[in-house]
């Protein structure tokens, strides 16, 4: 059996570091499983997986609450995780199951669970800017002291929707936090040979908003940054553009064996991953030892295995689930009978 | 009582009376607020509602299409207005890949109760940027609701029938009936529900099937036929998606002929969607083969008599319904009649 936490104390039990490092050594052994159940055959599709931006998705779901909404990428299983989503609701997903987060209909690129804050996520790069934009225009319409948090990657900025989104919320004061994810690659090409400055966070300028830029690999600055992002936009005082420097160890999706580094790259980003990284300043500080963090290191791999063979138990969804959900209320006259006049 | 209005002040009757009902209706878009809109219909909202549910926006349509989808999914019910349909373009993403999927993939969860008002079509003398309808841009995609008003009735009953709607709705307004005038009937009686098709005119010749602006053309031309003999009968679709099955079917069984009046170009207009259905459903009832009046495979052109011709005008319909009630033959457009094309 899997755990059994709820999603909502998932996301509160963030609020301790060791569960933080659970959480990211989590995310890490998910993508990893995710990565085998592909090359294995198990899962059909493709995947973006996002080993090395575990820290960025863990340190925003801390700081956040679940009545806030975030928008994230078709890179989300990290963010979905770290927001609370259950391994089990993540794979089965994955693995097109009916216990799967949408019931099976959305697979790799579509995480889901509104309770949580979580709107499905996208996989078109940069259209959560819009939405998220829109969210937070909700709560000022309606004077809630909710954030939206829109999560992006380095691409994006290059995309419309991010500079019409950042000028929008701008106009409109409106309580949202743009977080790019800055992993060096916009699918296969680098950040460099695509955008023409070199710190993304100066965009901010263009829209005289409030920026600021942060170590990825950083659970705790990236929580210091955000926390700072999101009080701002609680209180009133509108949007940010906050960057996070991070690295993308995988391909950009599962045919992807990422070629194109430059040599050395990948070994220097290795000397700062975030689990590491993490890993040594909890020994480095006391808040745990070296059997207390192995220990969890096997509970997370315990549990996802466990969530796998569940997952794998749960039957295809009915072939009637392809109609369900894409209408709330679908529009019908009295008179439409439809097909009972064949001749 | 009904009223006499145009329809442009239809339109912001409904967004008024809704907003009055619903704290949640907002409403924004390019020049909608402070100058009441560019064709004055939202005139009044912004003084009545204030600058925090009626707001002007920069020229960004994908930034506020997608606004709209983030502020319905939070359970506003946002009413934007792109001011020409072919300013969706750039935020059709927004519509088509977001809006329409976001309640399939919350499982059900999250609703998008959106609408989005866009002024289609020829008749005013903007270009050929200017003056498409392009339903088939809103009509393929599974989850939004289109539909289109003939006069300031349904133009009114549309549009508080679609900010009460609880998934995205797709409002295309013939610009060339802005200025149109009519009794409007502006309390709930006056609503008009989507998914119905309405009996324009009785007839028993053909049954004429049309939408938005082809409902007053071809009524005009029923008009005409009606005095030699000939009396069509017109269903106005007012729903595109999803069209009113029923209604249609119906009246083909007691007229034996189907004709489309659509103002899209030949090539994947919805017309063919109609037509289509009633051959499958109808067949044995039909004592003639079926077709579409439509405008050519062209862009819009400009040139006010060219503009005048593109689309399906009074004298095209006569002469094509006339024609084919009168022999049982489908006649050949007017471009193929005369040569030019």
């Amino acid at each position: 059996m899997t755990e059994t936490k709820t999603t909502y104390e998932r996301r509160e039990a963030l609020a301790d570091p060791i569960a933080r490092y659970q959480r990211m050594v989590e995310i890490r052994t998910v993508e990893d499983t995710v990565n085998e159940l592909f090359a294995t055959g198990v899962i059909h599709g493709t995947t973006h997986l996002c080993q090395g931006q575990e820290a960025l998705a863990v340190g925003l779901a801390s700081v956040t609450r679940p009545d806030d909404v975030v928008t994230a990428t078709y890179r989300g299983h990290g963010v979905a995780l770290a927001l609370g989503m259950t391994p089990l609701a993540l794979l089965a997903e994955i693995m097109g199951k009916t216990g799967g987060c949408t019931g099976g209909v959305g697979g790799s690129m579509h995480m889901s669970d509104p309770d949580i804050g979580l709107l499905p996520t996208f996989a078109i790069v940069g259209a959560g800017l819009p939405v998220a934009t829109g969210a937070a225009l909700a709560f000022q319409v309606r004077a809630e002291d909710r954030v939206a948090v829109a999560v992006f990657g380095d691409g994006a900025t290059n995309i419309g929707a991010f500079h019409e989104s950042l000028n929008l919320a701008a106009i409109w004061n409106l309580p949202v936090v743009f977080v790019v994810d800055n992993n060096v690659y916009g699918e296969y090409s680098r950040w460099n040979v695509t955008t023409p400055v070199e710190h993304l966070y100066e965009r901010a300028s263009s829209y005289a908003m409030r920026s600021a830029v942060v170590d990825g690999m950083d659970v705790d600055g990236v929580r210091d940054t955000l926390d700072a992002a999101v009080l701002h936009a609680r209180a009133g005082g509108g949007p940010s553009l906050v960057e996070a420097k991070t690295y993308r160890f995988a391909g950009h999706s599962r045919s992807d064996a990422a070629p194109y580094r430059p040599d050395g790259e990948l070994e220097s980003w290795a000397h700062r991953d975030p689990i590491g990284v993490t890993r040594s300043l909890l020994l480095e500080v006391g808040d745990a030892d070296e059997a207390a963090v192995a220990a969890v290191e096997d509970h997370v791999r315990t549990d996802v295995r466990a969530a796998v063979d569940d997952a794998t138990a749960m039957p295809a969804p009915d072939i009637r689930a392809m109609f369900d959900n894409i209408w709330t209320d679908r529009p019908t006259a009295a008179s439409s009978t439809g097909g009972d006049r064949r001749a | 009582m009904p009223r006499k209005m145009r329809m442009n002040s239809a339109i912001a009757a409904a967004i008024g009376d809704e907003m009055r009902a619903d704290d949640s209706v907002v409403m924004f878009g390019e020049d909608i607020a402070a100058a009441g809109g560019p064709f004055k219909t939202s005139a009044g909202l912004l003084e009545e509602f204030g600058p925090v549910r009626v707001r002007d926006t920069p020229i960004s349509e994908m930034a506020f299409t997608g606004a709209a989808v983030g502020a319905a999914s939070m359970g506003l019910r946002p009413v934007i207005e792109i001011m020409f349909m072919e300013f969706l373009g750039v935020a059709l993403d927004q519509l088509s890949t977001q809006a329409a999927k976001f309640h399939y993939l919350s499982g059900g969860t999250v609703s998008v109760p959106l609408v989005v008002r866009a002024s289609v079509g020829v008749g005013t003398g903007f270009g050929t940027q200017h003056s498409q309808t392009l339903e088939n841009w809103v009509t393929a995609t599974p989850g939004l609701v289109v539909a289109s008003p003939s006069d300031p009735q349904t133009a009114y009953g549309l549009t508080r029938a679609a900010i009460r709607n609880p998934d995205p709705v797709i409002l295309l307004e013939p610009r060339a009936l802005y200025s149109a005038r009519g009794a409007v009937e502006t309390d709930d009686a006056g609503i008009v529900p989507l998914g119905a098709a309405r009996e324009a005119r009785r007839g028993d010749a053909a049954t004429v099937v049309t939408l938005g602006r082809t409902t007053s053309v071809t009524l005009d031309a029923a008009a005409r036929l009606a005095e030699d003999g000939v009396e069509i009968e017109v269903v106005d679709l007012l729903t595109l998606v999803p069209w009113d099955v029923g209604a249609v079917l119906a009246s083909v069984s007691r007229t034996g002929r189907l004709v489309v009046v659509e103002d899209s170009p030949v090539t994947g207009g919805w017309g063919g969607d109609i037509v289509a259905r009633v051959v499958r459903e109808a067949f044995g009832y039909l004592r003639a083969a079926p077709f579409r009046i439509s405008a050519p495979d062209a862009p819009v052109p400009y040139g006010k008599e060219l503009e005048a011709r593109y689309a399906p005008n009074a004298n095209e319909v006569v002469r094509q319904l006339g024609a084919y009630v009168r022999t049982g033959y489908v006649p050949d457009p007017w471009w193929v009649e005369e040569g030019v094309a």
